[in-house]
């Protein structure tokens, strides 16, 4: 049989599976990347794009810190700041719950050394006039910002081929296995084998550790994407709000991108759609943060399909089953930013054994125990 | 549950015509404040040019369409001024006076019309330049012309009908710039006899022009759309060399296309049609798609005619009566059958003879702004060829502002097509989003 052979195989073609290409090849190694359709088309191309650290889960939040500090110097590393601009991340509280919820928050900033600054009611009314009188308080993390989320994984993966990886596009796997040496994947009539593979295969990362006896909980999402025509620029910083059922920011260019809200999806054929409930919700939650938005027009909406697990954290780190299998998915809809990191974090798994970010909270089999009970109960 | 037929246009208002006559009463919406279509566009009321005016040589076809129209206003449920923004399954999300509501159907009949086709050129952005369609629209519908010495150029019939019509409501029409070799229409005249009114319509639309001293030449090269704020002028180029024209105002067209949205969005299977060169929903010769409860017709499926479009109109309502378990006339199926199979030679000619000039779009110069709404040039979209167009979309943002493509799309797929060097069915077709066309965000769900 005709294989291709290199010394790791990356499965999945989002900012996780770039990045790890692109940090493997840095290192020398060769490395292979298959992607079913053409790499970020999935939810690192079609997200938001967020490059936000606050409001993270603590566990996250070693690695968004340090996700940070890639995107501080993405030009330099790939090529292209992909549109990243530091425009402070404000977080919005609606209530007195929710303005406590920040308060909270501000401790585990702290302890990650994370900027947070509270702004409080009449503080934010006077610093942003625009905002709406349902608004009582917020947080601005000064160093979070965005970036255009079409532009990461082609450009990862344009520098990772210019080091000599093989990023496939339009393979989509067909099988995968161990044969007791080395991890053999198939790719329609295509054999690749390495003995190091990468799971980086967002939603459909479930189906690729299924394939080595890990089930896990994760399911489809596809959260709703909206952009109006150009306004004249007012809004500076990106928007988010406690709960997440909202989030907006204003591009230099004018159009607002706001989202909240999810869509349908058919995983088998990777197709995914708006729904129009959801997406006027999303509208009228917008307006409710930013009332002169009331007159603007929507032009376009989208969204994709990403993983979400049970407790709103990824998968990431070895397999409990096979050795030379890594993870990196479920990433529940907020991985953009993450993406640059995961990928430097993996490449230092595969070549060092070890990294510096904690990952336990990430552990694959933390669910194992809720999905044998519940084999028990179909039993 | 009802039939919901979208759009009032000639294939529309036969559609419902059909459905009234099988005792059915059908939801019927149109963007616009009444019905007609472009083609057959009512004046708004207070309105006194005559039919004639309006209309031209197809007034007596415009005032039957009304006139069966207007019988039918009790016996329909018409939504006048009312947007389809997407369509779900069984349901259609409507904009109305800023409010959204959703319309439950069994069957919906698409009957969503076409836009022109333009091909950028370098002033094509400056205010004065307006689409042949549009300035059709604002001579139907405003009673003015969009200068005071119009330049027309492009394509095709409406580019003859436009500059008469023009013309004979006394507008100074600067020139008609053909960019179809004179000797391509001739060579071609055998296969458009075929069909008959069009084609003479047309010849008299030339003649007429021609004895009223208008400036018309065949197989231009368009160059640029000259001034600095407003037109000055037009130049371009013959085999002789290259000439300039003094105007105020442009009318460009090269023929129409579908407006496919929202089969699109219904999810409607397409197809690449090699004679109008488009992506084009798929649905059988009664208008059934592969979608259930979705039907065609019209210029919103491909490019026909008014003429066709009446005759698809019907024959579609009639599949949608069948699928419904009521009685049919067979007869009147069968008419309908024969009439469109005439029309579809007549078609197939006139395509011929008005090819769209490809080449001209995948040539166009570097700098020229291809996606007006982002302002991105031929250029950039060259810059960042990729295999897709939809990838290219996303590297560019071509295709991505308030028209979402409906405009440069065809333009784009050449240049990328011949950027990359492969068949433009290649590089795909964009995608279609929510909403079709722009809706405020105050939109609030209602009903």
């Amino acid at each position: 049989m005709n294989e291709r052979r290199s010394d790791v195989l990356i499965v999945g073609g989002g900012g996780a599976g770039c990045s790890a290409a692109l940090h493997l090849a840095q290192r020398g190694a060769r490395v292979t990347l298959l992607e079913r359709g053409l790499v970020g088309s999935q939810a690192t191309g079609v997200n938001y794009g967020g490059v936000r650290q606050q409001g993270r889960h603590p566990a996250e939040l070693p690695i968004a810190r340090r996700a940070r500090a890639l995107w501080g110097r993405l030009a330099a590393l790939v090529g292209s700041d992909c549109e990243f601009e530091v425009t402070g991340h404000l977080k919005l509280a609606r209530s007195e719950v929710e303005e406590a919820e920040l308060v909270a928050y501000l401790d585990v900033a702290k302890a990650h050394d994370l900027p947070l600054r509270m702004i409080g009611r009449n503080a934010i009314h006077r610093e942003y006039p625009w905002l709406g009188p349902v608004v009582v308080a917020g947080s601005l993390a000064p160093d979070d910002g965005a970036a255009n989320p079409r532009l990461l994984a082609p450009a990862l993966a344009r520098a990772a081929s210019i080091l000599g990886a093989d990023i496939l596009e339009n393979r989509e796997v067909t099988t995968l296995a161990h044969d007791g040496t080395g991890f053999v994947v198939t790719a329609g009539h295509e054999t690749f084998a390495a003995p190091v593979l990468l799971n980086t295969a967002g939603f459909w990362g479930g189906k690729v550790a299924a394939a080595f006896g890990e089930l896990v909980p994760v399911a489809p999402m596809s959260p709703i994407m909206l952009v109006t025509e150009p306004l004249p620029w007012f809004i500076a910083p990106n928007l988010g709000v406690v709960g997440g059922n909202v989030y907006l920011r204003q591009i230099r260019r004018g159009n607002v991108i706001f989202g909240g809200g999810r869509g349908e999806n058919d995983p088998v054929t990777a197709r995914s759609r708006v729904l129009p409930e959801p997406a006027l919700r999303s509208m009228h939650l917008a307006i409710e943060l930013v009332p002169a938005l009331a007159d603007a027009q929507v032009i376009r909406s989208w969204t994709g399909i990403d993983g979400a697990m049970p407790d709103g954290i990824p998968v990431i780190g070895a397999s409990t089953t096979t050795p030379g299998l890594l993870h990196a998915f479920g990433f529940s809809g907020h991985g953009f930013q993450l993406g640059p990191a995961i990928g430097a974090i993996l490449a230092e798994l595969v070549l060092d054994g070890h990294t510096d970010v904690p990952l336990e909270p990430f552990r694959i089999d933390r669910f194992a125990a809720t999905i044998d009970a519940n084999k028990g109960d179909n039993a | 549950m009802t039939v919901a037929v979208v759009g009032a246009g000639p294939a529309g208002t036969r559609a419902a015509e059909v459905l009234v006559q099988a005792g059915l009463r059908p939801v019927v919406i149109d963007e616009a404040p009444d019905n007609g279509g472009r083609i057959y566009q009512r004046p708004p009321a207070g309105f006194r040019r005559s039919d004639g005016d309006l209309y031209g040589t197809e007034a007596h076809k415009a005032q039957a369409l009304h006139r069966r129209f207007d019988q039918l206003r009790g016996a329909i449920d018409l939504r006048a001024s009312t947007l389809v923004w997407d369509v779900r399954p069984q349901q259609l999300l409507t904009l109305r006076d800023g409010r959204s509501e959703t319309i439950g159907f069994e069957q919906a009949i698409l009957c969503t019309g076409a836009m022109d086709r333009v091909i950028p050129l370098p002033g094509w952005t400056l205010p004065g330049v307006y689409t042949l369609g549009g300035a059709q629209v604002a001579l139907k519908t405003q009673g003015c012309a969009i200068g005071q010495a119009v330049a027309f150029l492009g394509t095709g019939p409406l580019l003859w009908l436009v500059a008469y019509q023009y013309a004979k409501a006394g507008a100074r029409v600067a020139a008609v710039l053909d960019t179809t070799d004179f000797a391509t229409k001739a060579w071609r005249t055998g296969g458009l006899l075929r069909g008959g009114r069009t084609f003479l319509n047309g010849l008299r639309y030339v003649g007429w022009l021609r004895w009223r001293g208008v400036r018309i030449v065949e197989g231009v090269v368009p160059e640029a759309i000259e001034g600095d704020g407003e037109v000055t002028g037009l130049r371009y180029r013959t085999r002789h060399g290259t000439h300039h024209i003094a105007c105020d105002a442009v009318g460009i067209g090269w023929g129409l296309k579908p407006e496919t949205q929202l089969a699109d969005l219904a999810g409607v299977s397409f197809a690449f049609d090699p004679v109008q060169r488009g992506w084009l929903p798929v649905r059988n010769e009664a208008g059934r798609t592969d979608i259930r409860g979705i039907y065609l017709a019209g210029d919103g499926v491909r490019i026909g005619g008014a003429d066709v479009a009446e005759l698809a109109g019907a024959r579609v309502a009639w599949a949608v009566v069948e699928d419904r378990g009521l009685p049919v006339d067979h007869a009147a199926v069968a008419r309908l059958d024969r009439a469109l199979q005439r029309q579809a030679k007549f078609r197939q000619a006139l395509d011929r003879a008005f090819p769209y000039p490809h080449r001209l779009a995948a040539g166009m110069a570097d700098d020229t702004i291809l996606c007006r709404c982002e302002a991105i040039t031929a250029g950039a979209m060259r810059a960042a060829a990729t295999a897709e167009v939809n990838r290219t979309k996303a590297l560019t943002r071509i295709g991505m502002g308030r028209c979402q493509g409906r405009v440069c799309g065809p333009a784009a797929a050449e240049v990328l097509a011949a950027a990359l060097g492969c068949p433009v069915e290649q590089v795909g077709r964009l995608r279609g989003q929510p909403p079709v066309k722009p809706i405020p965000m105050r939109t609030a769900a209602a009903g």
